[in-house]
């Protein structure tokens, strides 16, 4: 396995050094729901490039295009295992490159939503299938004998009668000159090698000695160092700047001031560039900036939560969705049950800080970095800085984590905008601290619940969120309700509840948020699954045969067949600390059971956590485990131990010292499975994230009796 | 700026430092070491573990000035082949996420099992309490500590 990025040029160069190769890539037109498979010969017509997707050379070599990032979720693996079941090759003989963002090329690269498999993984099989085809066919016809005789297996096409074999390097020539069958037949599930098991992932040797190429990492001949200070009140301007210190600082050779765009703001700084990290950053420490940020409202946490609140009592809202009269038989019930959720802010913290290198030159700009969204990138600066889009290169590293966070433009234009200032290749390193206090961050969001209970069953549900749209920021209307209200919440809820209504009471301030892993289901998952436990309490029903009765379908009723049975659900009394949620997020459905106890030492501790997932087809279960592990690592510290909080528009905590953040110390036990079907595949790398907050506080009210409205909570305080 | 020597890995790196900037950055921008990472420069997270005469230390609050003389291995150097038994346990049950926490959870691990060759949960608690890893990846790094533990006693015995 090698580990790197190419540039389409260099790729170019080298594969005009290995001579002939068999490439089949897919065309995506730009009003097409699908890709077409196309060869080589062929991409002329579609005026598009090759150099796409899967290459076979005459060593056999294969040399796969990874289209997505990879930041821990394993698309490095999933792409493989794919394309090495289909096309009958060992996954020792890939080779994986990540593709330069172009989504003429590749279609959405934009790694978010948990969409790398489901996205794509029909036509990586279809493609995958068809190039296998086109081996044997080439085989057959050296041969001399019918193609039905053949068949492929570890890089080779074998004749069954005659046990006649030849390497698919021997083939690639041949094949290359054949046309790409319209129809191929795919492997039936069960006939599957590689796909569905628990493959040891390919990049995990280059993370075990260093080897692996983050973008911090990243490297390129006369590249300098460039620390930003920016405003810390998140928007705004440099009124005036005293860089008397930071030129004073050995290394330093140049400070001025930036401007990068988020999404349609700008924020402003002052670069400090050095021939070291260290010597930015000290030449940063060393600045005087003043700030123009008149017009911004310098915000309190507290008083954020004040408006919402009042909000929630004062208005309506937008409507998402609604369903017979809830408000009616709210309004007149004699018994109603009226309740506020409260969750927080939250940064990323993406153990890798955001870095991002660039290089302009001759018009051009070369971009490389730790990036979820290329296209992106491009299409943004391409723009800002009128640059022809194709002028604007982005190759990709890896990840030390994204989040959501790396799927942003601010840090690569900054770094361009450097770049250009300086005329030189740089690599601008956000420290800790600008990384924690920038943003964006997940909105804090505030929900009030209403419901009504008759006859052991839901009468009337009403919910209603108040909290910053992230869609705002990219121009998203303001008179339409945010589309993601409902996110999170089961899909059969909202028609096997008769009377419901979901709305979004408008909320704004200034500081910047965005999508952060599993997006509004995160919140809303609290919400949404805490308030139906408090209506399966009044109801006098168990909290799973209670939203049973409302999922009727097949697949839910599995899954909750499945998390009864793991957790040993029915076999709890009541008061044992037990609790229970299921969400939906990105296509994927996953139950959590959190059981918690009394701790000697006082408060509450979480002795275990049982998780089932439903993703339809998957790759790699070991990879999905993985990933609802860290799934529910991520939430038990945004459930209780960190959240952003701000003061006089800042926020305060600036590193992990006291954005505290969850250690080996606090990880229960936890236990996953995986549900078998042939349903369409789902997102893996986020939807393991919302049931674990209200599971826990669904559990400590069943032990305690105390209900958790507001995240984070202590448990030591419970 | 001062002339010095580090002996990193085995190898002398003659170089030009400022003697307060922090190992950390002189391994990766001067000696060009990129495996050693950034996470937080004020010895909160882990990330920048080294080995400084044996000593598992944070390199971001290390003053380069104090590894003059001393024997400093960072993961690069933790193995030849990637071999090390910590190296070898992650592997075997895939503990990287994103991989970025690991270079220091690695050497972390590898000076615990040094020292505790049989390390109870507590024991790798201790050890293992100041590395942060965002991907979570903790039920992994415990259950490779008792794997590489177990290797490593295999291969004592011989
Ligand atoms: S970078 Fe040294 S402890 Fe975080
Ligand atoms: S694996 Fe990503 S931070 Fe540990």
């Amino acid at each position: 396995m090698e580990n790197q990025t190419l540039s389409r040029r260099n790729f170019l160069k080298s594969s005009a050094v290995t001579g002939t190769v068999f490439s089949l890539g897919f065309y995506w037109p730009n009003d097409a729901k699908s890709a077409k498979i196309i060869q080589a010969t062929e991409a002329d017509n579609f005026g598009v490039e090759m150099n796409s997707w899967v290459h076979i050379d005459t060593s056999g070599k294969v040399t796969i295009f990874d289209h997505r990032a990879e930041m821990g979720q394993g698309s490095y693996q999933a792409v493989p295992q794919i394309v090495a079941e289909e096309l009958e090759v060992n996954l020792s003989e890939i080779n994986v490159v990540f593709a330069p963002g172009d989504s003429k090329k590749y279609g959405n690269q934009v790694t978010g939503g948990s969409s790398t498999v489901r996205g794509s993984y029909k036509n990586l099989l279809k493609l995958s299938a068809t190039a296998r085809e086109m081996l044997i066919q080439a085989a057959a016809t050296q041969w001399g004998v019918p193609k039905m005789e053949c068949y492929a297996e570890g890089g080779h096409v074998m004749h069954k009668p005659s046990g006649k074999r030849k390497h698919y390097g021997e083939l690639v020539e041949a094949a290359s000159k054949l046309v790409a069958p319209k129809d191929v037949v795919l492997k039936k599930r069960s006939d599957y090698k590689l796909i569905g098991k628990p493959l040891r992932r390919l990049d995990t040797p280059l993370k075990t000695n260093g080897t692996a190429v983050f973008g911090l990492d990243k490297h390129i001949p006369g590249m300098l160092y460039a620390a930003v200070e920016r405003n810390p009140r998140l928007r705004g301007k440099v009124k005036s700047f005293d860089d008397t210190g930071a030129r004073k600082i050995v290394g330093v050779k140049n400070v001025f001031k930036v401007k990068m765009g988020v999404f349609n703001t700008y924020r402003e700084g002052v670069a400090v560039v050095a021939d070291s990290t260290w010597a930015a950053i000290q030449g940063k420490k060393a600045l005087k900036v003043e700030w123009d940020d008149s017009g911004f409202e310098h915000l309190d946490t507290e008083e954020i939560y004040k408006r919402q609140a009042e909000a929630l009592q004062t208005q309506e809202g937008l409507l998402f969705k609604t369903q017979g009269e809830p408000s009616e038989i709210i309004a007149k019930a004699a018994k109603k049950i009226d309740v506020i959720y409260e969750t927080p802010y939250q940064y990323h913290a993406a153990m890798e800080p955001l870095n991002c290198i660039a290089h302009y030159q001759d018009d051009k700009l070369e971009i490389w970095g730790p990036i979820q969204a290329p296209e992106w990138v491009q299409d943004y600066i391409s723009k800002e800085m009128s640059i022809p889009r194709e002028k604007v290169i982005v190759n990709m590293t890896f990840l030390g984590g994204g989040f959501g966070r790396k799927a942003f433009m601010d840090y690569p234009h900054e770094a361009a905008v450097i770049s250009k200032e300086i005329k030189a290749p740089v690599q601008v390193v956000w420290t800790r601290e600008d990384d924690a206090t920038q943003g964006p961050f997940r909105p804090g969001i505030t929900y009030r619940c209403e419901g009504v209970i008759s006859n052991g069953e839901i009468d009337a549900f009403k919910v209603r969120m108040a909290g910053q749209n992230n869609d705002h920021w990219r121009g998203g209307k303001k008179d339409v309700a945010n589309r993601s209200t409902s996110e999170g919440f089961l899909k059969p809820y909202m028609d096997s509840i008769k009377n419901l209504a979901i709305m979004d009471v408008p909320f704004e301030t200034p500081i910047p948020t965005m999508w952060w892993r599993s997006v509004y289901a995160s919140t809303n998952g609290f919400a949404y699954e805490s308030f139906l436990d408090e209506l399966a309490l009044e109801a006098g029903k168990d909290p799973l045969d209670f939203r049973r009765a409302y999922l009727k379908e097949e697949r839910l009723q599995k899954l909750i067949d499945k998390i009864q049975e793991v957790s040993g659900w029915k076999d709890r009394k009541k008061g044992d600390g037990y609790g229970v949620a299921i969400t939906e997020c990105f296509a994927s459905t996953v139950a959590q059971v959190v059981k918690v106890s009394r701790a000697p030492a006082g408060g509450v501790k979480i002795d275990k956590v049982w998780a089932v997932m439903d993703c339809g087809w998957y790759v790699n279960p070991d990879t999905i485990k993985a990933q609802i592990e860290g799934s529910v690592v991520m939430a038990l510290g945004a459930a209780t131990i960190h959240q952003v909080k701000f003061k006089d528009g800042m926020a305060v905590d600036n590193n992990f010292s006291t954005y505290q953040m969850p250690r080996i110390t606090d990880i229960p036990p936890i236990e996953i499975y995986i549900m078998d079907n042939d349903a369409d595949a789902g997102g893996v790398g986020e939807p393991g994230l919302p049931p674990f907050a209200p599971a826990l506080t669904n559990a400590v009210f069943d032990l305690t009796g105390k209900r958790i409205r507001t995240l984070p909570f202590s448990l030591q305080a419970v | 700026m001062a002339k010095i020597i580090l002996n990193i890995n085995s190898k002398k790196y003659p170089l030009e430092a400022d003697p307060q900037m922090p190992l950390l950055w002189a391994i990766r921008d001067l000696a060009g070491l990129k495996g050693t990472k950034y996470g937080c420069g004020v010895a909160q997270c882990g990330a920048c573990v080294v080995h400084l005469d044996g000593e598992a230390v944070r390199s971001c609050v290390t003053k380069v000035s104090r590894a003059v003389g001393k024997k400093v291995v960072t993961i690069e150097g933790l193995s030849e082949t990637n071999s090390h038994p910590v190296q070898k346990a992650w592997q075997d049950i895939d503990v990287p996420q994103c991989g970025y926490c690991h270079s220091g959870q690695i050497m972390s691990a590898a000076v615990l099992l040094r020292e505790k060759p049989d390390p109870t949960d507590q024991d790798i608690d201790d050890a293992m309490a100041g590395n942060i890893c965002r991907c979570g990846t903790y039920l992994r790094i415990r259950k490779a500590i008792h794997m590489a533990a177990e290797v490593q006693k295999k291969a004592v015995k011989g």
